[in-house]
């Protein structure tokens, strides 16, 4: 392994800004998204339930393709968008961190919507008798007993991100210092034969994932299946 | 007691559709004292209660506690849980997991009614002795700590009407003993109505002062305990055995014979010895198959305890048994015995409402 060159270290920075963004948007999303799916009685529940986790099982350049067509200059996002006097949303940094957005959701909000079920009605009830309101039982008893369920949606959502490509690619294009991250580094870098830089960046990749699968292995949550 | 006059009290008419069952229950709670709600698994005492508690939303009716409407469907009045201040303490104790004993009571502490004063909070821990629990975590107490953990975090909010959904039904023996004390005081150390799920007669004649029977979602019989415990035809569960309640006063300790004397309408009753001072009012309760009949006071016999008393209803049992009431002293002072014996005793002794009889009573068990 040779020590990695600069475009490396930009493409690692960008790599965890976009992770972290995406994280805490995904976080502030779910939550009430997922208390809502694991306590409505609503018909439409499964119907929610399925779009929203659907990039489960959808290839990553399918929802990169429509997030290009729907943040595009005349896309029905970014046109508005740019009009109101906004930036351009493909090819940009804000753009990558959207289509992560949309392609971790499920990795967040089914560990959310697991923690949240668990909880059982029990102990909200307890509090409402003790004079606790709706907000208060969410904040004082719910949100407490599900942490263990934040860390694992967190640490998936944040690992998931990093290692997603085909969105990137779709919507980011391969901006260096821009939107290039490190997946779509380590494939320039093959497809120009640097082997060492490759190496470099794929041996981290691994490390990182396994000390995450691990990480969350070990508090014994259950994790999301399905495609990435 | 009069209950329906009593603004204090509770008064519940509730009616509730789910599946197969159909709960319909009107009945009055007094100010103070423990109101038993009593009835086999299946009758509704759990529903009744949450409803109370504004757990059952689809509970349509009205619930009137100590003057302030808590429900009326026809209004649309629906006052939410945390609006109510019912303290519900489950059959599961049901404490916060990720608290310690001392986080669930102060949950409960920081969220209390206006008018609880600044020591109910030590009141309370010293009364139900939680205090040497508090640093603990819920995982690592007994069923018995929980539920009086439960039970003293349900306190610490300052209800105003105590409800205790079966609290002793998921403990072991030496819980119960344990707890059983501390239920048995909430009559004379708190000023609110006091309502307890119950299936077992023991829990009624140890705990309560009135019961309400439900049977499959309707209530059959509402009562002083005394009245109603003396009924030969109360439903209650084929294990759990009838017997009439007592209420005496100590008048004697006999150190020798490690007796206690009771003074009650129907006459002396001798007991094993308490440590009650003279005095105190004490209940006790004779099940109906430790009591025989004898037409003569013969005297030569090991029982302590005969009554002279009047067969005042009999009623057929299982099994070729019959239930007798007996009635000892007139009017206002009569109090009521269960007698389980043969028919074919009954009919030997020739015995009918209106005999005159002695009731011999084996054993005595105090209550409380």
């Amino acid at each position: 392994m040779s020590t990695a060159d600069p475009s490396t270290w930009a493409a690692v920075r960008i790599t965890l800004a976009v992770a972290a963004a995406s994280t805490a948007a995904l976080l502030l999303l779910a939550t009430p998204l997922a208390w809502w799916l694991a306590r409505t009685g609503s018909r439409l529940r499964p119907w929610i339930e399925a779009v929203l986790t659907l990039p489960l099982v959808l290839p990553p350049t399918v929802i990169g393709f429509y997030l290009l067509v729907a943040l595009g200059p005349d896309g029905p996002i970014g046109g508005p968008w740019e009009a109101l006097g906004g930036g351009r949303l493909v090819f940009s940094f804000a753009g990558v961190v959207i289509g992560s957005i949309v392609f971790s959701l499920p990795f967040v909000l089914l560990p959310l919507v697991n923690g949240f079920r668990a909880i059982g009605e029990r102990p909200l009830e307890v509090a409402a008798t003790l004079g606790a309101t709706r907000l208060d039982r969410f904040f004082s008893v719910a949100l407490p007993i599900a942490r263990p369920a934040f860390t694992t949606a967190a640490v998936m959502g944040f690992a998931h991100t990093v290692g997603e490509f085909g969105v990137v690619l779709m919507i980011g294009g391969n901006v260096p210092g821009e939107t290039q991250v490190l997946s779509i580094a380590l494939y320039e870098h093959v497809e120009q034969l640097r082997y060492d830089e490759a190496h470099a960046i794929a041996g981290g990749l691994i490390a990182f994932s396994l000390a995450v699968l691990v990480f969350v292995q070990t508090r014994a949550r259950v994790v999301p299946t399905g495609g990435a | 007691m009069n209950v329906t006059a009593d603004a204090d009290g509770l008064r519940v008419d509730l009616a509730l559709a789910r599946g197969g069952f159909a709960l319909d229950a009107s009945f009055a709670v007094p100010a103070s004292g423990v109101t038993a709600l009593f009835g086999p698994s299946g009758a509704g005492k759990t529903t009744v209660l949450r409803a109370l508690a504004g757990l059952e939303p689809d509970a349509r009716g009205r619930v009137v506690v100590r003057g302030e409407v808590w429900q009326e469907s026809d209004r649309a009045v629906f006052v939410p849980p945390h609006h109510r201040r019912a303290g519900l303490v489950f059959q599961e104790p049901s404490l916060f997991p990720h608290l310690t004993v001392e986080g669930n009571l102060r949950y409960a502490w920081r969220r209390r009614a206006r008018d609880v004063g600044a020591r109910w909070f030590d009141d309370v821990v010293g009364w139900l002795s939680v205090g040497p629990l508090l640093a603990r975590r819920p995982e690592g107490l007994s069923g018995g700590e929980r539920q009086r953990v439960a039970l003293a975090r349900a306190l610490a909010a300052g209800p105003r009407v105590l409800l205790l959904d079966e609290p002793l039904a998921s403990l072991d023996r030496a819980s119960k003993r344990e707890i059983l004390p501390v239920l048995a005081s909430l009559e004379e150390r708190l000023d609110v109505p006091v309502v307890l799920v119950t299936h077992s007669l023991s829990e009624v004649a140890r705990l309560a002062t009135r019961m309400v029977t439900l049977r499959d979602g309707r209530v059959e019989e509402v009562g002083p305990v005394e009245e109603l415990l003396a009924r030969p035809d109360l439903s209650h569960e084929p294990g759990d055995p009838l017997g009439a309640v007592i209420e005496g006063t100590v008048v004697a300790h006999d150190d020798d014979d490690w007796l206690t004397t009771l003074k009650a309408p129907c006459g002396e009753i001798h007991v094993r010895r308490v440590e009650r001072p003279v005095g105190t009012r004490v209940r006790v309760r004779v099940l109906a198959r430790d009591v025989s009949l004898a037409l003569d006071e013969e005297p030569r016999i090991s029982i302590l305890n005969s009554f002279a008393c009047v067969v005042d209803r009999i009623d057929d049992a299982e099994r070729g048994e019959a239930l007798v009431r007996l009635r000892a002293g007139e009017g206002e002072a009569a109090v009521f015995l269960l007698a389980r014996v043969t028919r074919r005793s009954l009919r030997a002794l020739g015995l009918a409402v209106g005999t005159p009889v002695f009731a011999r009573v084996k054993s005595v068990g105090l209550e409380g």
